[in-house]
Order: structure tokens, then C-alpha cells, then sequence
């Protein structure tokens, strides 16, 4: 098949309507543009959002339930096998909070190769006593390093440096709601009580802000060894085993592991946050049905003017099959035209995009809520880019298909004669 | 025995709308090579749906047509386009000449179709076609700068590109003025007796059909004199 001719021919076809086809390419270019832009910025928002919770939260949480027991004695009795039996107001036995044989737990989950990192924690009730008054809220024993090192503690702390957590015995990091209510500030201390009744004085080395006003309020953070003093219990007291494993979709399979293994509740991600990737998925949905539309607009604007210049171009379609083009030819010369819009105005439009993202990028974006974004979050991912420039390319194809073939089926005598 | 390029057996063709006509009937021929033929009727008498037929651009017809030995009815559209681009030369009332190239590019166009030769070789002889013709100046202007008798040879250059076993051509003075039909007739003359090239034209100037070597009448859909 002779290319070069059919380019040549495709060519000078579009030079004859060089501001039709400039329009028809621009619009692809817009499209693209915004194709790529929404999908860009949709995704840095979602991956903000997303990130806001999930980053903080544990792929799996390990942490012991006080439950009733599963088995009464009574269904183990051989003497009853065959029998209902009712036992009526099963209370829990009174046990501690904690995992047992934490240690070797987090021993055995660091060999493990699909996890990424454990960070032991303590969850405690407290009061904080402000002048007469007490407001409940929460400490959370933290191993400082392996909790910044897994949850970027540090991105949240806006006062203070995380480290003297670790490095100041008898220190907190208040939430900014919390703190703002005691009026405490850095370097202050705060009288806490235990749900034992004991009291304690904690030095403010810091503030947090999560970006969730109502976290922010109630939470506060200390070292392991403080809360494990302050609660009056042994080194290996831990409520909670948070795991953050390297393939976040694992979490469930590992998470019904764990739960079997270590005879521990274990909840994972997915099922502790299915309504975060329910938003990101409707809000990608959206994105994408908007850059569709925009393409499918900008793919009728090539079918007219393809329409058009098939019906200018009449007498040399005729021309051509006379001398000795084929259907399929005239075909091909019409189908390069779409096309040639379709990639020139494509390309564009994916540059553009990038250069659009990049200039949101810039565009500052200071909310209280969010310490850690400066600007308007834009994710870069390539897959838009892949996916914009095949939309491109699909879209012209189609829009050039139906003018295409009507161009191939001239016949050319009814032209010739006509004239 | 000359050898025949062009027969055509029994040919019939109708048209349908709005009612059926019968516009040729058994129209049965043959053209030899290096045959000058002209082919005259009144107006209407099908000559031109003849012709059309003859040029396998027209496919709705009964009966039989052989060029150069090979019958054509029942081939596919693409087979026909071949034929056409490789044996057959156009020459029609208007010049259908693309606006968007030069004039040496438009007398390539079916020689860079057909690809038998390298671009430089087409270029070459287009120049050669053109020389012939007299306007090997005008090569490199756009056809619309030309005159109606210019692109008329531009034309008659662009049928000659391919080397074809006949040029076929619907009325080519019927736009010209008395001088430019003048000339266009002393082209085919020309390429009829130096050339040998065989030519079948349709015109219903009779002076013009006197010229040439053999007049094929038609009246009311059948040939009365050939």
C-alpha cells in the first residue's frame, strides 16, 4: 500500500481547510486539556483526602476485644452434645485490655516478609483536669519512631518537634482543639487522670492537628514508657498492634491470618474504611465521565468538518476514483485526516494538561484543617496520560469512521455526469 | 488481425427512477489498438452511460465487457480501481484537477498510485507528458492559474501518465472555446498517429468526429453505425 501517497494526498486536503481542521484540533486539545487537568487534580484531591485517613490508619489493627466467651461450658460437656442449651446473661470475665504475649507477636509480624512495619500502641481513657474541670479524652501511647517512620506522625505535629516525645520523660502532644480548650501551650503542664483514679502531670511538648476537628478535640499522644507508667503497668502492656503491610490489598487475607494465628481480633483497612474508597471511586467516576463527554463533543466537531470537507471535496474524490484510487483508499485518506487531528491535537492537549496540573499545582492552598498541603494537590499519575491520548485517539478514529466511508462509497459517475 | 483492447458483448442497462428505462440495448463493439475512435449520438442517446460502462466505473449493467482480454463483470471494486488507475486514461468535459498541488503533481498522482516506478522516474516522465502537451512550463504553477485550454492538457497529461491502453474521454472539447478545441484535437491527432495510442472519445460535434479514424452513431440506446 502506497503510504506516502495517501499521506500526501491527506495532506493537502487538510491544508485546503487548514481553519476547520485548526478548530477541529484545537477542540480535541481543549478536551485533552481537561481531560488530563480533572483527572489530575481529582486525583490529588482524592489522593489527599484518601490520605488524610488511610495514611494514618493501620493496614491491619490487632487489638483485643473484651467479649463473652464464645463456649460455655455446657457445650462442652459430653453429657449435653445433644441438647439446646440456654444459658441466659453471659457477662465477660474481667480481663485486662491488652494482647497477650505481645512481645513474640511483634516479634514473629516483623519476620514477616509482606509487612512493612509494627507500631505497638496503648489506648487510654482519660481526664484532663482544667481547674475544676474534667474533659474526658484519650492518650495514646505511641512508639515515637516507628509511628512517624509508618504514619508520618511528624507531618501532623504543627508545634513543636515530635522527637522530645521520645526524649522528654513525662511529656505530651496535646490535639490543637484539646490544647486550645485547657489554653495550654508548649512548655506547660497538664494534670490527667487515669480511669484508675491515678494522677499524673505531663509536660506539653508539642501540638497535633489530624485535619479532623473532632480527633483533634479528644486525642493526644505520649510515649509508650509514659502511658505504661501512667497506668500503672508492666513494659509489655499494649492494646494495640498496628500493621502496615507493603501491598495495602492484602490486608484482609492477612488480616483473617493474624486473627487465626495469634488468637486476636484483627480488622483491616478495607473493611474499617470502605466508604473512603466508595468517595474516591464515585469521585473518579465523575472525573471521567466529564473528559468523556468533553472528547465526544470535540469528536462530532471533527465529524463536521470532515462531513463538510467531503462534500467541498466531491469532485476530487471523484477524480481520484476515476483514476484509479480505490474505495479502501479514499477511505484511508479520510480516516489519516481524523487521525492527524486526533494525535496533533491530542499531543497538545496532553502538554497543555501537564503544563495546566503543574500551574494548579502552584496555585496555593492554605486551609487549617490540612497542615501538610501548601497547594492545590495534583497527581501526576501516567496512567491519565495514557488514558487521555487512547481516548484521543478512539474518539477521532470514530468521528472519522462514518465521513470516511461515506467519502469511500462516491461513486464517481454520478459526480463526473452531473457536472 | 489487429489486436482487440476493448469488446464489449450485449450490453443493456436500464434505469429505474423513476421508472424503467432501457438507456443501451445489445450494444456490441470492439476497439483495436491504436484505434482513434470517436463515438456521436444526439443528446441522450447513452453514449455517455456508454462510456461509463466501458470505463468500469459503471457496474449496474447486463451483458459482457473484456478489456485487454480480461472480463470485467463481477470483479471486485478494488480490482476495477487497478484497472482503471493501470489501462484506462481520463479525459472529461471538466478537468477535475485537485486545487491542492501543482500541476506536475496532478499528472503524478496516478502514476504515484499505480507505484511501478520510483517518484524521481514518475516526476521525469510527467515532465516528458507535459512536454508533449506543450506546458512543460506550467509544471510548477497551481492549476488554477492556468487557462481552460492549459488545464484541459493538464488533463490529457495526467491520462497519459500511466502508459494506458486507452484513453477514454466524455466530451473533452465541450468546455473549450473554438481555438483550445482545436488544439486538444490536434493533441489526440498527435497521440494517435505518433503514439499509436488508442482513444475512444465521446462528443456530439460532428466536425470532430469526422477527424477521427472510426465513428461509432448511437440513437436511442443503439449503435446505428460503426
Amino acid at each position: 500500500m502506497n503510504f506516502k501517497l495517501i499521506i500526501s494526498v491527506s495532506r493537502s486536503l487538510l491544508m485546503a481547510r487548514l481553519k476547520q481542521t485548526l478548530i477541529a484540533a484545537v477542540g480535541v486539545t481543549f478536551s485533552i486539556t481537561m481531560f488530563i487537568t480533572l483527572l489530575s487534580f481529582m486525583g490529588g484531591l482524592n489522593s489527599m483526602l484518601d490520605g488524610l485517613v488511610l495514611n494514618r490508619t493501620p493496614h491491619v489493627r490487632l487489638y483485643n476485644e473484651i467479649l463473652p466467651a464464645q463456649h460455655q461450658p455446657i457445650d462442652v460437656s459430653s453429657d449435653y452434645q445433644g441438647d439446646y442449651n440456654f444459658v441466659s446473661s453471659i457477662k465477660p470475665k474481667n480481663e485486662r485490655p491488652d494482647l497477650r504475649n505481645s512481645g513474640a507477636i511483634i516479634r514473629t509480624l516483623r519476620s514477616d516478609k509482606r509487612v512493612l512495619g509494627v507500631a505497638p500502641k496503648i489506648n487510654a481513657q482519660v481526664f484532663f483536669n482544667v481547674g475544676s474541670i474534667d474533659l474526658s479524652g484519650v492518650v495514646n501511647g505511641i512508639d515515637v519512631e516507628e509511628e512517624n517512620r509508618l504514619f508520618t506522625f511528624s507531618d501532623y505535629v504543627i508545634e513543636g518537634d515530635y522527637m522530645d516525645l521520645k526524649n522528654t520523660p513525662n511529656s505530651i502532644i496535646l490535639g490543637k482543639g484539646l490544647a486550645d480548650k485547657m489554653l495550654a501551650s508548649v512548655g506547660d503542664v497538664v494534670q490527667i487522670t487515669t480511669s484508675r483514679g491515678e494522677r499524673i502531670q505531663l509536660k506539653v511538648v508539642g501540638y497535633f492537628q489530624s485535619g479532623l476537628q473532632d480527633i483533634d478535640k479528644v486525642q493526644s499522644y505520649a510515649s509508650l514508657n509514659t502511658t505504661q507508667k501512667m497506668l500503672g503497668v508492666p513494659n509489655s502492656y499494649i492494646t494495640d498492634l498496628q500493621v502496615k503491610l507493603l501491598d495495602m490489598n492484602e490486608a484482609p487475607a492477612v488480616a483473617k491470618e493474624m486473627q487465626a494465628t495469634f488468637d486476636v481480633e484483627a480488622i483491616d483497612i478495607q473493611t474499617a474504611n470502605s466508604q473512603f474508597e466508595t468517595g474516591s471511586f464515585v469521585r473518579t467516576l465523575i472525573s471521567y465521565a466529564v473528559g468523556i463527554t468533553l472528547l465526544v463533543v470535540a469528536g462530532f466537531g471533527i465529524y463536521n468538518i470532515l462531513n463538510m470537507m467531503i462534500y467541498e471535496k466531491m469532485d476530487s474524490i471523484a477524480i481520484l476514483k476515476a483514476t484509479g484510487f480505490s474505495g479502501k483508499d479514499v477511505n484511508r485518506i479520510f480516516i489519516t485526516i481524523a487521525m492527524t487531528i486526533g494525535v496533533v491535537g491530542g499531543i497538545f492537549g496532553l502538554l497543555f494538561g501537564l503544563g495546566l496540573s503543574a500551574i494548579i499545582d502552584q496555585i496555593p492552598f492554605d486551609t487549617q484543617a490540612l497542615p501538610t498541603i501548601k497547594t492545590y494537590p495534583v497527581n501526576y499519575n501516567p496512567k491519565f496520560y495514557i488514558i487521555g491520548g487512547i481516548f484521543s485517539l478512539v474518539t477521532t478514529y470514530f468521528a472519522g469512521y462514518f465521513p470516511s466511508r461515506k467519502a469511500s462509497k462516491v461513486d464517481p459517475v454520478v459526480i463526473i455526469r452531473g457536472k | 488481425m489487429e489486436q482487440t483492447i476493448l469488446e464489449a458483448k450485449d450490453i443493456n442497462k436500464y434505469f429505474h427512477d423513476p421508472v424503467t428505462v432501457q438507456v443501451l440495448k445489445n450494444i456490441s463493439f470492439s476497439i483495436h489498438k491504436s484505434e482513434f475512435a470517436s463515438i456521436i449520438g444526439k443528446s441522450g442517446c447513452g453514449k455517455s452511460t456508454l462510456l461509463y460502462i466501458l470505463s468500469t466505473m459503471d457496474t449496474d449493467y447486463e451483458g459482457q465487457l473484456f478489456i485487454d482480454g480480461q472480463a470485467i463483470r463481477g470483479k471486485k471494486e478494488a480490482e476495477l480501481a487497478f484497472i482503471r488507475n493501470e489501462k484506462i486514461g481520463f479525459v472529461f468535459q471538466f478537468h477535475y484537477l485537485l486545487n491542492e498541488f501543482s500541476v506536475l503533481r496532478n499528472v503524478m498522482l496516478p502514476g504515484l498510485k499505480l507505484a511501478k516506478q520510483s517518484e524521481k522516474e514518475i516526476e521525469h516522465r510527467a515532465y516528458e507528458k507535459l512536454k508533449i502537451l506543450g506546458i512543460e512550463n506550467e509544471a510548477l504553477k497551481n492549476p488554477n492559474q492556468l487557462s481552460g485550454g492549459q488545464k484541459q492538457r493538464v488533463a490529457i497529461a495526467r491520462a497519459l501518465i500511466n502508459d494506458p491502453l486507452i484513453i477514454m474521454g466524455d466530451e473533452p472539447t465541450g468546455n473549450l472555446d473554438k481555438k483550445n478545441s482545436q488544439i486538444v484535437f490536434a493533441i489526440f491527432q498527435e497521440l494517435a498517429e505518433e503514439y499509436h495510442q488508442s482513444l475512444l472519445i465521446v462528443t456530439h460535434d460532428n466536425s470532430f468526429a469526422e477527424r477521427t479514424h472510426r465513428i461509432i452513431e448511437m440513437e436511442d440506446g443503439s449503435i446505428i453505425r460503426m
